[in-house]
């Protein structure tokens, strides 16, 4: 099965690994991800306000490749997801901003929210099947205590992105028993890691971060999953006296699968 | 600028039963002068020249508990974003410039963050 496939900024440079992992276990798992040709940046947050439309027109050419092509767009990091998400929803149900931003674009072939905007742990759960993942993992993690950290952006609001359960989520959990991890339940899951308010108050952030990965530690994790470079980096920011790595969910994917040599004490 | 905010946001805070579950939940409570549920009352009640010189603008993280969370479907974040989207649009009120990031460019840093950050502290 073909899916357009939205990288993003972050994935391009930082985030390599979230990236480079997410394809080659797409490869493994019969899955080809097809890179949209001309995407730009994301913008990195929704614009909330109904009259801030050039900042989602990147946003909307992105959707609208992918419709054209009728593929279901693929996106990986929190972050773009939350962005490609609420912008098509936007194109789906204003009429306003549909309107006008069709005018803008290209009025004889106007976009109305008709691609499906799906998330890299949405394609393992529904499209591909955990069940179908246990079969082809190579290295499980013998289980190893990780603690699947959620964030704000994929769940909220549920309305919208509909997600998961935003209060109980689930889909990192059972991510983790398929490829022979253990699931550490703690309460601050899908709390706030401080977001872009590093650039603005470091400290602040750093103890949102801490906090999380403290009450992740006090149930006996020894790891940490992320779909967002942000949330990883607040966290492994936090200043903790005693911390644990922080792993993309895509770079212990790619472990299990035997697509990453395995390295000491990963 | 009531108006204003209010055809921006989308928000109509008379919808507000004052539970306060917003402030309650909000990670930035400590940190804000007003708290999410006094924008919402604030505003609904034209009082809006406080909120505009307040730090408690550039406190949120726009983590969406909040709204979430709000059993009346308020949307406190949005009345949030609209009053700082305001100040920010008057011209020299950009709260963050590139000159000031250089010392936080630290080489972890994603690129997302300085995006995020930009269109939240400047226009
Ligand atoms: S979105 Fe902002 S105001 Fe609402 S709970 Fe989060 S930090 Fe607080
Ligand atoms: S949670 Fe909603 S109803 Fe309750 S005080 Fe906040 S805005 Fe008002």
């Amino acid at each position: 099965m073909v899916y357009s496939y939205y990288p993003g900024c972050t994935l391009k440079a930082k985030a390599k690994k979230l990236d480079r992992y997410a394809r080659e276990c797409a490869h493994i798992l019969e899955i080809e991800l097809e890179e949209i040709e001309n995407w730009q940046c994301c913008g990195g947050v929704y614009p909330g306000m109904a009259d801030e439309l050039a900042t989602r027109l990147s946003p909307v050419r992105a959707l609208r490749e992918a419709g054209e092509k009728k593929q279901d767009l693929v996106t990986v990091c929190s972050a773009c997801h939350h962005v490609l998400k609420r912008v098509n929803e936007d194109m789906k149900t204003s009429g306003e901003i549909r309107q006008k931003i069709n005018a803008y674009l290209e009025p004889e072939n106007g976009y109305e929210g008709e691609t499906k905007v799906i998330h890299y742990l949405e394609l393992l759960r529904d499209r591909i099947g955990f069940d179908r993942i246990k079969e082809k993992v190579k290295h499980p993690l013998n289980g190893k205590k990780i603690a699947p950290y959620y964030g704000c952006l994929l769940l909220r609001p549920f309305q919208v992105m509909n997600f998961d359960d935003p209060e109980n989520p689930s889909i990192m959990e059972e991510f983790l028993l398929a490829i022979g991890a253990q699931p550490v339940h703690y309460a601050l899951k899908n709390e706030c890691c401080g977001g872009y308010v590093t650039v603005e108050d470091e400290k602040f952030a750093s103890e949102k971060s801490s906090s999380i990965m403290e009450a992740a530690m006090d149930q006996g994790a020894k790891g940490m999953i992320t779909a967002c470079p942000l949330c990883k980096y607040n966290l492994e920011n936090g200043g903790l006296k005693e911390d644990i790595p922080v792993y993309y969910f895509t770079e212990l994917l790619a472990e299990a699968l035997g697509v990453k040599e395995q390295e000491e004490g990963t | 600028m009531r108006e204003e905010i209010l055809r921006i946001s989308g928000v109509n805070p008379s919808k507000c039963m004052k539970c306060g579950k917003c402030t309650a939940t909000c990670p930035a409570f400590e940190k804000m002068e007003y708290h999410p549920h006094q924008f919402v009352d604030m505003v609904k009640n034209n009082q809006i020249s406080p909120l505009l010189e307040s730090e408690s603008l550039y406190c949120c993280m726009t983590c969406l508990a909040c709204e979430e969370r709000c059993p009346r479907g308020v949307k406190p974040q949005k009345l949030i974003e609209a009053v700082q989207v305001i100040k920010l649009r008057a011209s020299g009120a950009n709260r963050l410039k590139p000159q000031d990031v250089a010392e936080r460019l630290d080489p972890s840093l994603p690129q997302q963050a300085l995006m995020a950050a930009f269109r939240k502290y400047s226009r």
